[in-house]
């Protein structure tokens, strides 16, 4: 276990702010002066930057800075919350109390917090976060980008990438006696292009994201790539026709499909709402919801990825979690609330968008493990559908488990053979009803390194999503071919 | 740690530092607010939040060359650091001869501040009267129906906010605008272990304008209630009646292809139609920012323009893009007033009070008029793509048959072309309510695809 990390931030708001274990003791013993089963303190420092680039010329460069602390009283299920955006003593106090008015009885017990410091493990050692990177730097990658994508297609006739990227520190203590700190590198890239043709306009995207520095576009992705995978989607969708609209068989392609278990199966899990009864999943675990070929996991353990967290905003480490295993629901993801009021352990699933908002639970990296069959056999077995290979997002109805998501990239499948682009296609259908439909499981598994946001009740996490390709033996596609 | 309240004197010390530093044209945007949040679930409170949030946003131009830096942080160290991270960003842009401040002679020099969008008694609002108010509007739903036998909870919210903005052109403007609103989640059990939802709230920038908790309770209990045993129906081309949530929710998706930005990005299928006649006869779209009492409501935009009502659609006619002075320069347009100022970025371009002109129609009237086809009270998704109009949505509502309501369904999809739905409009309903500051009266829509079976 390193602790560079954590370390780093603690001596960050000790210098900074003149946050030490004094104030910190002396904070949580006003936040628990009216009792409360435990008091939590947030404390967030996040450098932001973004460049945006069009027409080949940065239209907007800009970059801020949040700092403050949310602080927070728990009481069963109950939470008092308040935040402050200054770290003056007095204020902080302010915060306290008036978070501290969700409980009603006398002062709570806090033991002092700990010298020694939670950071879980190292899952994302840079050497420069992309934040302190020169902006030449960044735009250099810019530029290869839009060069890419304007030199792939005389059509294309607009071309923007916006680079952004941040720097979170976090400091998290609590009444029972822990301290937990981290640094978080994040940054993301995105391009979009139009291409114009015969009086016909399409668009296409890539989006590319991960806890790494600059390096991250020898290693893993080139700028070029990056360009030339939108335009070619922009492209491709000049030449789409409408999509079909009815019941039939479809292939989710490997890596981006992953939106689909996160619409599906992914918020459906999420501990708040199963202890709460109001999710379909609720009070299932050990039934079957999904075909014994769907092994479902949510990791927030993979390094460098978008999702992952050393530790989570409630200062657990984050952890590898089996959520359906061979089609059978092994348990649900946890916070601190959630796992007390179901009397399970934490997962590490605790996030938030910022320390103005209370931890929910949240997804991390969610995806399915790899089947067996090569991806062609999956398309051979399918005489007339689709396959979709991009996504442009979802949204789940938890209590029913309907859920919605829409492709940006789909193909015909006819006899066997993938043929014409088709666009406006949206798929819809029932969590369980469509895992317990997956017939055929790829062995082409990838992780997605898109930039995904998750959002829920108002609050917007970064996350990650993976999956080999899958055959689903019959969808609700929701084109306009009537 | 040294802390400055927030008000116009500090905005103006920035402007003069920023041009001190070498700034031609430099803007201050803040905001400063009271928020606090009561949540109740099951008879218990399970929420008492509250927060003071503040941010200052600067944007300057040297030569034409774009920057943003914000902060929470007014200590005067921290604001001479923007100034500086602001200078430093500037040389990264490239010069845009259309970037810059509005044209001064469109800025709001005089404005109105009576729009009725503050009411200063929401912060005083005690927390035991917003704990009964939430709890009489949960009574009602689970009273309602026995089958209503869960609830997500229902938060009573209140917002007050004080925007200000001060450029090196001499505007200096603030208004304060205040909402409160609670909203309940009623779930019901419906077959094979799936849940039901039913959703209703009320908000509104007065609290003596907020509706009884009794009726958003029993709404929220009606509309779970309703979704009980939905089905599929068949794949087909059908007449799609829209609920005013839904309708509003459409408008409010039409309203990002009709920005200069859009346009701007050629990210629109409006592109070629300025000036043509491509919606039905019933359409007129309106844009209303001096309308008082609204969420849309406000005395000058983003970046200290003035504003008006205007028909963006006008009996089916699209009269044209709305644009901030940026985007209007870019496309050789004027301004519409249309600016939106957001804190760390360049100035967005939104409609304000965005609403579709009512007809004669009670909604029960359009429905009758329906021999087959769907009343739609619920979308899912986001399946819209603005450079071609291509809409797609998750649905729930009911099926009509014969001009009656006949059964649940659910699962199901719509979709079609915004132009052709536009064009499509046959009927707009008398039943205009100002929920959001986008909203619409009951619409209906022929030949949209339905797929389900």
């Amino acid at each position: 276990m390193t602790t560079e990390n954590a370390q780093a931030a603690l001596g960050f708001f000790q210098a900074r702010y003149g946050i030490d274990q004094t104030i910190l003791n002396d904070l949580l013993a006003v936040a628990m002066s009216r009792g409360g089963d435990f008091a939590e303190l947030y404390s967030e420092y996040r450098q932001t930057s973004l460049l945006n680039y069009e027409d080949q010329a940065v239209r907007q460069s800009s970059g801020g800075i949040t700092q403050g602390m949310g602080i927070r009283v728990v009481q069963g299920d109950a939470v008092g919350y308040a935040y402050s955006e200054d770290f003056s003593v007095e204020s902080l106090k302010h915060a306290a109390t008036t978070a501290a008015q969700i409980a009603n009885s006398s002062q709570g017990k806090v033991n002092p917090i700990d010298a020694t410091i939670l950071s879980g493990a190292n899952l994302y050692p840079i050497e420069k976060p992309t934040i302190d990177a020169r902006a030449l730097e960044k735009l250099e990658i810019i530029r290869r980008v839009d060069k890419a994508a304007r030199a792939h297609d005389p059509s294309i006739s607009k071309v923007s990438v916006i680079f952004a990227d941040e720097l979170k520190r976090v400091l998290i203590a609590t009444s029972d006696g822990r301290l937990a700190a981290d640094v978080q590198p994040l940054f993301t890239i995105r391009a979009s292009v139009i291409a114009e043709k015969d009086g016909k306009r399409e668009r296409g995207f890539k989006s590319a994201s991960a806890r790494r520095g600059l390096e991250y576009f020898d290693q893993i992705i080139s700028p070029e790539e990056v360009g030339v995978f939108a335009a070619k989607q922009a492209v491709t969708n000049l030449g789409a026709i409408d999509a079909p609209a009815g019941i039939m068989p479809v292939v989710l392609g490997a890596g981006e499909s992953g939106v689909l278990l996160h619409e599906a199966v992914g918020h459906g899990l999420e501990g708040d709402f199963n202890y709460k009864k109001l999710s379909n999943y609720s009070d299932r675990v050990g039934e079957k919801v999904a075909s014994e070929l769907c092994t479902v996991i949510d990791d927030g353990t993979v390094p460098h990825t978008r999702g992952t967290l050393n530790i989570d905003d409630e200062g657990n480490p984050t952890q590898y979690n089996v959520l359906i295993e061979n089609g059978l629901l092994r348990g649900y993801m946890q916070d601190r609330i959630s796992s007390a009021q179901m009397s399970v352990a934490p997962t590490g699933n605790g996030r938030r968008e910022s320390f103005r908002k209370y931890p929910m639970t949240r997804m991390t990296n969610t995806y399915m493990l790899n089947g067996e069959t090569p991806f062609d056999d999956l398309i051979k077995a399918v005489p007339r559908g689709l396959y979709c290979v991009e996504y442009g997002g979802g949204q789940v109805d938890i209590n029913s488990g309907d859920f919605v998501f829409i492709v940006t990239e789909a193909y015909m499948i006819e006899e066997g053979k993938i043929t014409t682009p088709v666009k406006g296609v949206n798929l819809i259908g029932n969590g369980p009803e469509v895992l317990s439909k997956v017939t055929m499981v790829g062995n082409d598994f990838q992780l997605a390194g898109n930039g995904g946001m998750c959002g829920k009740n108002g609050q917007s996490v970064p996350v990650s999503l993976g999956m080999p390709s899958v055959l689903v033996s019959s969808i609700t596609v929701g084109g306009t071919a009537a | 740690m040294e802390n400055t309240e927030l008000d116009l004197n500090l905005a103006e010390a920035v402007v003069k530092k920023a041009l001190e530093a070498g700034a031609d044209e430099v803007e201050v945007l803040f905001s400063q607010g009271y928020e606090s949040g009561v949540k109740l679930r099951k008879g218990k409170v399970d929420l008492l939040n509250e927060a003071q949030p503040k941010a200052l946003s600067l944007r300057l131009y040297r030569e034409k060359r774009a920057a943003v830096a914000y902060t929470s942080d007014f200590s005067k160290a921290a604001l001479d650091d923007l100034v500086l991270r602001a200078m430093d960003m500037a040389v990264i842009s490239d010069p845009d001869p259309a970037a810059g401040l509005p044209d001064p002679e469109d800025l709001a020099f005089q404005y109105n501040e009576n729009l009725g969008i503050w009411d200063p008694a929401i912060g005083d609002i005690p927390t035991d009267v917003k704990v009964e108010m939430v709890r009489r509007c949960e009574d009602a739903a689970f009273a309602f129906d026995p089958r209503i036998n869960n609830t997500g909870g229902t938060t009573f919210s209140t917002n007050l906010r004080q925007i200000g903005l001060v450029n090196s052109l001499g505007f200096a403007g603030t208004y304060k605008t205040s909402h409160c609103s609670f909203g309940l989640d009623a779930v019901v059990d419906d077959a094979e272990g799936k849940k039901q939802n039913g959703w209703w709230f009320t908000i509104s920038n007065n609290f003596k304008e907020m509706k009884s908790p009794e009726e958003v309770g029993r709404i929220a209990a009606q509309r779970a209630i309703n979704k009980i045993g939905g089905r599929k129906v068949k794949t087909r081309k059908m007449p799609v009646i829209w609920d005013p949530m839904v309708a509003s929710d459409l408008l409010g998706t039409l309203a990002g292809s009709l920005s200069g930005e859009a346009l701007e990005r050629r990210s629109t299928f409006l592109i070629p139609f300025e000036g043509q006649k491509i919606g039905s006869d019933l359409v007129t779209l309106v844009d209303d920012p001096l309308r008082p009492g609204l969420r849309g409501t406000r005395p000058f935009d983003g970046e200290g323009v003035a504003v008006h009502r205007k028909n963006i659609f006008d009996k089916g006619v699209f009269q044209g893009f709305i644009f901030n002075s940026y985007t209007a320069r870019k496309t050789a347009h004027k301004t519409t007033g249309n600016a939106t100022g957001g804190i760390g970025s360049l100035p967005g371009v939104s409609v304000s009070n965005f609403y579709i002109e009512p007809g004669k129609a009670s909604p029960e009237e359009i429905i009758a008029g329906v021999e087959e086809g769907l009343f739609l009270t619920e979308m899912i998704g986001f399946g819209y793509n603005p450079v071609t109009g291509d809409f797609s949505r998750g649905a729930v509502g009911w099926w009509i048959e014969n001009g009656k309501l006949a059964y649940p369904v659910a699962e199901i999809n719509i979709a079609g072309n915004m132009k052709e739905m536009l064009a499509n409009v046959t009927q707009v309903g008398n039943d205009l309510e100002f929920l959001f500051s986008i909203s619409s009266p009951t619409i209906r829509i022929d030949n949209m695809t339905v797929s389900g079976l």
